[in-house]
């Protein structure tokens, strides 16, 4: 029998993981969700904003909060400059080449970055308190991630539902020709949200490099389980990604202690697939 | 002789006569890069006969790893030759392909999902792969035994480059011909219908499951193939190489770059990357690591979105335009049939 404590650290892990994944996921659901748009290179934009932290702290001696503030720039403009020169040019073909263009992207950043900078993990080893509880230990920089990915949501929620922008975003992902009939500019609204989720790239990159060293697989690291998180949770559904995160990082925590790292990963795949079956409107879709 | 006839007898006469070339010390490492290239233009051409009608996998490399792994485990531990185990390594992949795709098309998961449910198809297998390190040997990969000389043809091991040679370009010719088969057939029109409009496919009367899962386990048994190919050539399998998203993504990049609605487009797109890849690693060695990819990663952008039916395809519809065939037919190299 195992020690209850070793398992409720495994369940706090998982916690702490869904955190990050629901933070990787927060902007991906913004333009993959309401958009409908697919960016498969998303978390490779996320890996441009580390490398962007990481160089600005080291090299430049900024304080990590401005390096911080530069990624979430550094990610807007990202995001502008992949929806104007990629997605624009191709938003009336069919949506799978808009994917094997972002493919394109994905290859060429991840190959960039390892020319720019080898395939070093490079770390920011920051020496923040870890919190005990009960035997329990905390790292201070995930509950700081988990903290702030509660806060994103609650934004993103309040900034789709209550502003003018957000109400625009989703008219447009509802129906791409109605919105010009209605004398509304979809150009604007797409640049717009591409360049909010570019900055919520930059915020999660912001967070997970104080974690996790950056390398230029970071993308294909946690890039499928990004993608698998909105499409659980409902696309563009924002707290059905919360939950999705949830599930899935507590069943990778719990598959890891019991059976093995990577056994903990295909339970969450296998999980992914059978829901795609079970339940393709994402976990707290109503029943049809 | 029509020209287009007369070009392929010549093509495939000038592939036959390659090994014969006196090249000096250059013989081997040639042979090496071409053997490559017709494996990994079959297996692009499999992975296209799903993807030109829109069904695109990204989890292509989940069959590749079991043709691979299936053959070798059962040669390594069992000592089952690779030519009864190759049938067991595609039995094995259509198994997979119609457990995945009977539900994803009865369901109808389609577009990004589709993509999406690929993609964890793929990472299942290659963390399989990885978890079985007791046997598989995990990320650190396994060679595949040995045979004593007077084995080599029934564990399909030759020590001659030449051998491989003219097994992959018989295996290119063959995944060729399938291609044709498919392209001439009428599951084309369904498989085309049903990439269009699925609802108004099945409206006419197409049986939109039936014709999907076909397709689905008619590439995912040709990549297997591949890779049990593959791995007697190379003889070392690893789950990256085999089985890692990136390897799905070369397989796509390969196919749309040359062109996936067009014969020969797989191709020449596997042709031009190997090349290229060659090309860079010896010129530049490690200095440039990651340089090629960061080519293919630009000209796989710029081709999608200025030249979507590939540098093949987009030569293909130039001569067309330019009347360099008559009209009213689809030129291929390879016109086998009159008229």
């Amino acid at each position: 029998m195992m020690d209850p404590i070793f398992l409720a650290e495994a369940a706090l892990n998982g916690v702490l993981l869904a955190g990050v994944l629901a933070l990787l996921a927060l902007g991906l659901n913004l333009i993959f969700g309401v958009l409908d748009i697919v960016w498969i290179a998303y978390v490779d934009l996320v890996a441009v904003c580390m490398y962007g932290v990481y160089f600005l702290v080291t090299l430049y001696g900024w304080p990590l909060w401005a390096a911080g503030l530069a990624a979430v720039g550094l990610g807007g403009l990202l995001g502008i400059a992949v929806h104007l020169l990629i997605i624009s040019p191709i938003l009336g073909s069919p949506p799978v080449n808009q994917l094997l263009a972002t493919g394109g992207l994905l290859f060429f950043l991840q190959s960039f970055m390892t020319l720019l900078w080898t395939t070093d993990h490079r770390s920011l080893r920051l020496n923040l308190p870890i919190l005990q509880a009960g035997g329990m230990f905390i790292p201070f920089t995930r509950l700081l991630a988990f903290g702030v990915a509660v806060l994103a949501v609650l934004g993103l929620y309040l900034f789709l539902t209550r502003t003018y922008m957000g109400t625009a975003i989703r008219a447009v992902s509802q129906d791409r020709e109605a919105m010009r009939l209605m004398g509304a500019d979809p150009q604007r609204v797409y640049v717009v949200t591409s360049a909010v989720g570019g900055a919520m790239a930059g915020v999660a990159a912001a967070l997970l490099i104080i974690q996790y060293p950056v390398h230029p697989y970071f993308g294909a690291a946690f890039g499928p389980l990004t993608f698998m998180i909105c499409v659980l949770g409902g696309l563009g559904n924002m707290v059905g990604a919360f939950v999705a995160s949830f599930i899935l990082s507590e069943i990778i925590s719990f598959g890891g202690v019991l059976l093995s790292t990577e056994m903990g990963y295909v339970l969450a795949f296998v999980l992914f697939i059978a829901l795609m079956f079970a339940r393709p409107g994402g976990i707290l879709a109503r029943r049809a | 002789m029509t020209l287009p006839r007369a070009l392929a007898v010549s093509l495939i006469a000038l592939i036959a006569a390659v090994p014969l070339v006196p090249m000096g010390g250059m013989h081997q490492y040639v042979l090496h890069v071409l053997v490559q290239i017709f494996i990994w233009s079959f297996i692009a051409g499999a992975w296209s006969l799903m993807g030109r009608f829109r069904l695109v996998s990204l989890g292509h490399g989940a069959f590749l790893g079991i043709g691979a792994y299936t053959a070798t485990l059962l040669w390594n531990v069992f000592g089952l030759t690779p030519w009864v185990g190759g049938l067991a390594a595609v039995a094995g992949a259509v198994a997979v392909a119609a457990v995945v795709g009977y539900p994803c098309y009865r369901l109808r998961v389609v577009g990004h999902y589709f993509v999406l449910v690929t993609l964890a198809v793929g990472e299942v297998v290659r963390l399989l792969i990885i978890a079985g390190r007791g046997w598989t040997g995990g990320s650190l990969g396994l060679t595949l035994r040995p045979a004593p000389a007077q084995a080599s043809l029934l564990a399909a091991q030759f020590a001659d480059k030449r051998v491989f040679y003219y097994a992959s370009v018989v295996v290119w010719l063959g995944g060729l011909y399938l291609w044709r088969r498919v392209d001439r057939s009428m599951a084309r029109s369904a498989l085309e219908a049903i990439g269009e409009d699925e609802t108004a496919a099945a409206s006419v009367g197409i049986d939109v499951t039936r014709f999907k899962l076909g397709i689905t386990a008619l590439s995912a048994a040709l990549t297997a193939a591949g890779g049990v190919l593959y791995a007697q050539y190379i003889t070392y399998v690893s789950p990256e190489t085999l089985s890692g998203i990136g390897v799905s993504l070369r397989i796509v990049f390969a196919a749309v770059l040359g062109g996936m609605y067009s014969l020969l487009g797989p191709t020449v797109g596997t042709a031009l990357t190997i090349a290229l890849a060659e090309y860079l690693r010896v010129t530049f060695g490690i200095r440039l690591i990651g340089m090629a990819e960061t080519i293919y990663g630009l000209v796989l952008i710029l081709l999608i979105i200025f030249l979507p039916v590939g540098l093949y395809g987009g030569l293909q519809q130039v001569m067309l335009r330019a009347g360099a065939v008559r009209p009213g037919r689809r030129m291929t190299f390879l016109q086998t049939r009159k008229g």
